[in-house]
């Protein structure tokens, strides 16, 4: 048996302590140890974008970091976009615009673009297209995905945000 | 507005699950004491199974079970259960392997690193066959012969014909004969196949897995491992996408449920990225000759074509996939001669089957490529030569098929107008168009199934709240949406008052399934019987109470119930519900519908139409294409969900697109070269061209209030339409998919040879 480790890690405003072993994965102490499914796996090689988190204010392909390198560090998944019944800006945006439709790659599309609008509120129609690049989506064609993150950063959805 | 739900652009009804994050989906699945498990695969092509030791592996610590094909019945199953010739896979080969990848062992343990471990220890003594990995070898005398009695490995053959062929080329001014080869392609699901199956001492079995038709997978479980249908329940709430891929038996959800009856735990099985890429299923590769002849002024006069699919191992949908390729080749012109002859060929690759389209977007690459050469050579504008011999309404396929609605001459005209408002293009810019149909589910029963193709019940409770029960499987297409708006529009509430049950064969009325695009026209044919039979219930009791002229109508709308001549003349849909549930003393409103189409033609009830216009840049310095524009006129008859239709489309392109030219699964001796996602590309967001749609709404006279598909269709046209664009932007016409940038290079470079040796 490994050596385990001690991580501390705060997820969607909520600290956890727990012990891990070296190689585990960021993504496996979310979705395994923590039980919030969500956030997805797609590929495991970091190709597919299924598995994106925000820590500390980047986007991260959570099945390419081992949990010990997020070790004090901050995490949200999609899980904390919503506060309570009300959704997040993107999220309704995402409903309006019909930009989800198996929904596998959502929760990780959602990361990158809340990321992208953290960094870069009023991106362009190509910084959005860059800031999604690592986000494979198979059912959508992409457009409308970027219609609602367009629509986010135009203000539509401002009154939401507070 | 005549509707008040249809053709409103409305929320999917599990969106809000979606974009939380609280979509559960198979892959999220865990059950208390949940094993996981691994499957071992043949490394070989083509080998006989001479001996398994898996005494190793059942001994490392965490190992719970291992299973051979010894531990099975040993049956031979498929999908085309009618003809038991053609049922010939075992998910646990038992004596020979056929392809690199597929299942010889199975292993339960704690985790899935214990199981991976384990797999190292299974100990298999193969020996190796002589193998063959192209459909034009492997029909040769003397090839290897991979199903015993297969003469020259020809798994299945379709012949389509009417007219009179060879009297009709005697009167063609013009004849042109060319070979064209259609790659293969990968689904890509985002959720790989999976599966959790749980078997309890009572003898019961229930299955958690991603599937597109939780009816056959139960009747396909049940059958292999020798239980009763219903003691096997099939669980499918949210599916990570399918697009072909997940309706057959798989081998996650085959061997957890083997290990589970062995246990009696629970199993779970994840296919890695890899597995998916190199052992499931793919789009069957084809290759195409095409004779085709026309009259001058460009009338299609006849055509004759030769198809040899690459079957891959086993049969698999590809019988299905052969005989539609045939079929929409001929899509959507009036041929009054026709003749297709199609081969399905074994090699030792991994099977070929069903994916989006269904061997249609082979058929419209090759045939609408074809059909620019001719224009070209000849003269004719592209527009002009597919509306001389478009398909119209009512048009009768001999001896096949009646064409019922078609826009198809509105879709050309509208197309025509936006290729004159792009004006003159830039330089290396080519616009090229293709035209194309597609089936509304298809009237095919191979499966065998003794049940309506679609079923569904509609239970109105006190609140006036609305069950809905149905089969149709929704696998992000968005058909529990779809199928709930057709159901609000019929009883007259709204898209909130509908609660759909479905995806539990415990639970759902039988349904064949998400594929062929037939949820939309027959699982929404059999929702709107259910719903009106239902409403039929309700108005009895409103017309007691409002008592109108006998010769007036009531109906429902909006929640309210009214006299048809005089709408102000209405009651609460409420009260009615709570009065007629207390006059049937306390039972709910309960109709039922269901939908099997008969006496509807040899394919389909109904079809959808379209023409779309690829603009493409091609850099003549390195052959890469960008793609600009894609524009699709399109014709679905009503439109029910508005969303859902225009995400289909945008979706069907990148899919389309990515067939066109940046998808492609190269093999060596039956490897794939590429099964992972940095190798293997799908069109990424930076990828994607400006995209618009005209909606050329019709009335399909079979479907629920005049629909029709809009899922596979779209991912018709795309390969054919890009192929026209290269050619029209620098020249060069590339006949075999995907069209890389090498392959215009090369092409490129030999126009330059032969005109400067001119």
């Amino acid at each position: 048996m490994a050596e385990m480790h001690r991580l501390r890690i705060r997820v969607n405003g909520e600290d956890h302590e727990l012990y891990v072993k070296p190689k585990t994965l960021l993504v496996e102490v979310i979705r395994d140890h923590l039980g919030l499914t969500g956030t997805k796996r797609g590929c495991n090689s970091g190709a597919c974008g299924a598995c994106t988190v925000i820590l500390n204010g980047m986007a991260v392909k959570s099945c390419s970091v081992l949990a010990l390198q997020a070790d004090g560090g901050e995490v949200l998944t999609v899980e904390g976009l919503a506060k309570g019944a009300e959704l997040h800006p993107l999220q309704r945006s995402f409903l309006d615009h019909g930009a989800y439709q198996c929904g596998f790659c959502t929760p990780g599309m959602l990361m990158s673009a809340k990321a992208l609008l953290d960094e870069n509120p009023k991106p362009t129609k190509e910084e959005i297209k860059e800031g999604i690049h690592g986000n494979l989506c198979r059912c959508t064609g992409y457009n409308s995905i970027i219609r609602a993150i367009a629509a986010v950063a135009e203000g539509k959805y401002e009154e939401a945000e507070r | 507005m005549k509707y008040t739900v249809i053709n409103h652009p409305l929320h999917n009804i599990d969106g809000v699950a979606k974009v939380t994050g609280r979509a559960t989906y198979t892959f999220d699945v865990k059950l208390p004491g949940m094993l996981y498990g691994k499957v071992l695969r043949s490394p070989y092509p083509h080998a006989r199974i001479l001996h398994i030791d898996t005494s190793k592996a059942e001994r490392l610590p965490g190992v719970k079970a291992v299973v051979t094909g010894k531990d099975t019945l040993g049956v031979k199953q498929g999908i085309w259960r009618r003809y038991p010739e053609l049922c010939d896979e075992e998910i646990l080969a038992r004596e020979k392997v056929r392809y690199i990848g597929e299942p010889v062992a199975a292993v339960a343990a704690v985790d899935e690193d214990t199981a991976e471990e384990a797999l190292d220890l299974i100990e298999v003594e193969y020996e190796p066959l002589p193998a063959v990995f192209d459909p034009m070898e492997a029909i040769k005398e003397g090839a290897p012969q991979i199903h015993e009695g297969v003469e020259r490995n020809i798994n299945v053959t379709r012949h389509i014909e009417w007219g009179n062929v060879d009297e009709a080329f005697k009167d063609a001014d013009y004849i042109r004969e060319d070979w064209f080869k259609c790659s293969g392609q990968a689904h890509v699901c985002m959720e790989t196949h999976c599966a959790v199956s749980s078997y309890t001492p009572d003898g019961k079995l229930t299955v958690w897995t991603s599937t597109q038709s939780p009816y056959y997978i139960q009747v396909l479980l049940a059958w292999t491992l020798g239980l009763r249908e219903n003691d096997v329940r099939v669980i499918s709430r949210y599916v990570g996408g399918g697009f072909g891929s997940k309706f057959e038996l798989d081998s996650a959800q085959f061997c957890s449920a083997l290990l589970s009856m062995k246990l009696c735990r629970p199993v779970k099985i994840v296919l890695t990225r890899e597995e998916e890429f190199t052992a499931t299923k793919r789009r069957t590769p084809m290759y195409y000759h095409v004779r085709t002849g026309v009259k001058k002024d460009g009338r299609f006069v006849a055509r004759e074509v030769r198809v040899f699919t690459d079957g891959g191992a086993y049969t698999s949908m590809g019988a299905t996939a052969l005989y539609l390729t045939g079929f929409f080749h001929s899509f959507p012109y009036k041929w009054p001669n026709y003749r297709y002859d199609g081969y399905r060929v074994y090699t030792n690759t991994m099977p070929s089957s069903a994916m989006r389209g269904f061997g249609a977007p082979q058929a419209i690459f090759v045939s609408e490529s074809q059909i620019d050469m001719i224009a070209e050579e000849l003269g004719i504008d592209p527009i002009e030569i597919r509306r001389i011999n478009a398909m119209t309404p009512d048009y009768e396929i001999p001896g096949q098929a009646t064409i019922r609605s078609c826009g198809l001459l509105e879709c050309l005209d509208r197309i025509e107008e936006w290729i004159k408002s792009r004006g003159e293009l830039p330089p290396n810019h080519g616009i090229g168009i293709a035209a194309y149909g597609f089936m509304s589910g298809g009237i095919f029963n191979w499966f065998n199934t003794p049940y309506a193709f679609s079923a569904a019940m509609v239970k109105i409770n006190i609140d006036g709240k609305v069950d809905l029960y149905i089969g149709a499987q929704d696998v992000g297409q968005g058909s529990n949406t779809t199928l709930a708006m057709i159901c609000a529009e019929e009883l007259g509430v709204k898209l909130e008052d509908i609660r759909v049950h479905t995806a539990d064969t415990d639970i759902a009325p039988v349904d064949l399934g998400a594929w062929g695009s037939r949820e939309t026209l027959m699982a929404g044919n059999a929702v709107r019987m259910a719903a009106a039979e239902a409403k039929r219930q309700l108005l009895e009791f409103a017309a007691a109470q409002m008592m109108p002229n006998i010769v007036y109508d009531l109906d429902i709308k909006d929640r309210w119930v009214f006299n048809v001549a005089r709408p102000e003349r209405r009651i609460s849909y409420f009260d009615v519900v709570k009065q007629a549930i207390r006059a049937k003393d306390g039972q709910p409103i309960i109709g039922r519908g269901y939908y099997t189409p008969h006496r509807k033609g040899m394919v389909s009830p109904a079809y959808s139409f379209g023409v779309q216009a690829v603009e493409a840049e091609v850099d003549p310095e390195t052959g890469k294409i960008r793609l600009v524009n894609v524009v699709t006129a399109h014709d679905c008859g009503q439109v029910i969900n508005p969303l859902g239709v225009h995400g289909q489309l945008e979706g069907a392109i990148a899919m389309a697109a990515g067939y066109g030219f940046t998808e492609d699964l190269p093999m060596e001796e039956g490897k794939i070269l590429n099964p992972n996602l940095v190798d293997y590309k799908i069109l990424r967001a930076g990828d994607m061209p400006e995209t618009e749609v005209f909606e050329v709404e019709t009335h399909e006279p079979e479907g629920p209030f005049g629909a029709k598909e809009a899922g596979e269709g779209l991912t018709n046209p795309t390969a054919g339409a890009l192929a026209n664009a290269v050619a029209k932007a620098v020249g060069v016409r590339i006949k075999d998919l995907p069209i890389t940038s090498e392959k215009v290079l090369k092409a490129l470079k030999a126009k330059k040879n032969k005109e400067e040796g001119r």
